[in-house]
């Protein structure tokens, strides 16, 4: 059976994924800051999907710790996928340096820690597939959320370098744009209800993504065409709108 | 967030806001900065009993967390949905102790209504299937309760409504079974003596509800189809479901889409259909075996049926009566054919005996009717009140929308044993609803 890593297995989205992958008969090892808090989805996916499920620690801001994480997997994976992500707050963040460098430091730098040491094996070895989970927000910046978004930006920018560059070892790299999705982070947001897709709708275009070996995903599929009427607006405009 | 939030019968609607949580401390957290909570699973109860200014969903703590398969034991947080379970336990050659007509219900909903199904008369209610349970109570601890450890607090959650604290996990024992299959026998009956008589007759079968037709009057009043069921054997399947007698075939769904315009359903069109259906059955008795999925969830296969009433809604009136007060049956049939206001399905049962503290359940006949919410039904209804009150009967908490507190105090018996135990465990009133508001059990 194939195995699947999910980074950040704490969220809303990565149940969803990880229960996706394991009703297609994947094994998952589940990584997350606190294990404990996974124990009960690892339960549950071995008893509603009789896979084999694993709970590991790790902290996407403990950089020094990635490589030993890695190395310490009970099987290297076939599939890894990053979920994690911190939205914060940008009001914060925009005085608070720590605010700032959480947002940063979970959304970017931690995500290019631990894939680097992934995608190294995964090049060694000549297969495998990395899913990145980014943001469309990523896609330009906004008054009201450009630390999380900036953070995004480099990491799509990030994996599209990461796909040219594990193309020639035969190393599958799909990014994942998301737009607004329903979980525990965008709670409080008042979302557009026919704009905005459940986890389970993000973890299913996932895994066909993976299985087809897409390049890059928007889900729902319409975020495609939202974002290029977005990115179209020129900047003098752009600057004087409330986004 | 605030949103607009409604259970089943999209009456009454409320402005609110609703929380989800997928780790205890998360929920721990919440009550301890907020009140004025109720738990809600997926809406399924039909009124306003998990309506309240903080809804919490627990539909994101919906963890297996152990499956016994030799034994039978299921344990899960509260969140899950019952046809999550059906699609883990049934290929494990497992069935639901109890289930109600809809399998889109939480665990957690399960316990707070005790839902019953159609073999009450056998097995009881869920609460008679649970091991033990884990309740936030109201002074914001985990506090694990059964039938003999903080009984109080186990008796008073199941069938509760949720006024002790939110229900976290559920441990409960499943039935065996060995095909997903039922052997089932329908019979029509010529009128509400007839099905009455028929009830008795097939009192040894393990599942048995009816259909009734309420808008006929004179000789074929009550008419109805009686439907009785048991879990079949691999021998009574044929060729093909005896490949893989434990697995079902996927099937798509239907959906109605909107809310339907509310002349839709008027009695002409509900005559008609009342009349399609009895038509349908051509001889007097029909015997088959098939999946359990029709049987026990014939509604289920139409998503969002209750769209089919309107934008206004509609309510479920279901109520209990003592088995020696058979004619009130009578007289509440008669004013429900006389009004013709109209119920597009009406369905009887008989419960067995069981002793509980609040639980709906009590010996005797149950008939459940919806109405389209119009201009008179709530007069109509709280008529009907009357007749049940008078004749020793009560009404389901998880269908009420509308009924008087009075109504209430007087036909649950341990009413202040109830509201006794909820000032131990939620004294503050932290946990409180639309309902207990209305029935003045929070006030």
């Amino acid at each position: 059976m194939p195995t699947v890593l999910i980074l950040g297995a704490g969220s809303d989205m990565a149940v969803a994924i990880a229960r996706e992958f394991a009703r297609n008969k994947y094994d998952i090892q589940l990584a997350a800051r606190n294990v404990a808090a996974i124990s009960a989805l690892e339960q549950d996916l071995s008893i509603r999907y009789q896979v084999t499920a694993s709970s590991h620690a790790f902290d996407a801001t403990d950089f020094t710790n990635h490589a030993a994480f890695y190395m310490a997997l009970p099987k290297a994976p076939d599939v890894t996928i990053s979920v994690f992500g911190y939205l914060g707050s940008q009001e914060k963040g925009q005085s608070d340096w720590n605010e700032a460098a959480r947002i940063l430091h979970t959304n970017y730098t931690g995500a290019v820690s631990i894939l680097n040491i992934v995608a190294d094996e995964y090049a060694a070895r000549g297969n495998g597939t990395i899913v990145g989970i980014s943001s469309v927000a990523g896609e330009r910046g906004r008054q009201s959320n450009y630390l999380y978004g900036s953070a995004k930006a480099g990491f799509t920018a990030y994996l599209s370098g990461l796909r040219n560059r594990l193309f020639h070892k035969g190393v599958h790299v799909l990014s994942v744009q998301p737009g607004f999705v329903y979980t525990r982070m965008t709670e409080n947001l008042k979302l557009p209800a026919p704009l905005t897709a459940q986890p389970q709708d993000v973890a299913k275009d996932v895994y066909k993504a993976v299985i087809a070996r897409k390049n890059v995903i928007y889900t729902k599929w319409f975020w495609r065409y939202i974002m290029l009427i977005i990115k179209s607006i020129p900047e003098g405009i752009f600057k004087k709108l409330k986004l | 967030m605030e949103k607009r939030l409604a259970n089943w019968g999209n009456y009454p609607a409320i402005s609110c806001d609703e929380t989800t949580f997928s780790q205890e401390d998360q929920v721990q957290d919440f009550i301890s900065t907020h009140s004025s909570i109720i738990a809600r699973g997926n809406g399924r109860c039909y009124g306003d009993a998990s309506l309240a200014q903080h809804s919490v969903s627990t539909l994101k703590y919906d963890k297996v967390l152990a499956f016994d398969v030799t034994k039978g034991i299921f344990e899960c947080q509260s969140g899950i949905t019952l046809d999550q379970i059906l699609d883990i336990i049934v290929p494990q050659g497992w069935f639901l102790p109890v289930t109600p007509g809809t399998k889109f219900i939480t665990v957690g909903g399960a316990v707070a209504s005790d839902v019953h199904g159609k073999n009450h008369h056998v097995d009881g209610s869920f609460s008679g299937h649970i091991i033990d349970m884990d309740v936030i109570t109201g002074n914001k601890d985990t506090i694990t309760c059964s039938a003999d450890n903080h009984s109080d607090l186990f008796w008073a959650t199941c069938g509760g409504m949720g006024l002790t604290g939110i229900i976290t996990r559920v441990k409960f024992r499943l039935k065996k079974i060995s095909t997903a299959y039922i052997r089932q026998k329908q019979i029509k009956a010529r009128n509400l003596e007839d099905l009455i008589r028929l009830f008795e007759e097939y009192k040894d079968y393990t599942y048995s509800m009816a259909w009734i037709d309420c808008l006929q009057k004179g000789d074929t009043f009550g008419r109805g189809i009686l439907i009785v069921g048991e879990h079949a054997t691999p021998e009574e399947l044929n060729e093909q479901q005896r490949k893989a007698p434990l697995l079902l075939a996927a099937k798509r769904k239907l959906s109605v889409p909107f809310n339907l315009p509310s002349f839709v359903l008027n009695t002409l069109t509900v005559k008609a259909f009342n009349w399609l259906y009895y038509l349908k059955n051509t001889k007097r008795e029909i015997n088959n075996v098939i999946p359990y999925e029709p049987f026990f969830y014939p509604l289920d296969a139409i998503l969002h049926w209750n769209r089919g009433y309107g934008k206004a809604g509609f309510v479920q009136y279901q109520f209990v009566l003592p088995l020696e007060k058979k004619e009130g049956l009578v007289a509440i049939l008669q004013r429900i054919s006389d009004a013709g206001l109209g119920s597009f399905l009406a369905v009887l049962k008989v419960f067995g005996k069981q002793d509980s503290l609040i639980s709906f359940p009590m010996e005797g006949y149950t008939l459940a009717l919806d109405f389209p919410v119009r201009k008179g039904l709530f007069e109509f209804l709280d008529k009907l009140d009357e007749i049940v009150l008078q004749y020793g009967g009560r009404l389901y908490l998880s269908k009420d929308a509308r009924m008087k507190q009075e109504v209430f105090w007087q036909s649950y018996p341990n009413a202040q044993k109830f509201a006794d135990i909820i000032k131990t465990y939620n004294g503050a009133k932290l946990f409180r609803s639309v309902q207990s508001d209305r029935l003045l059990l929070t006030e």
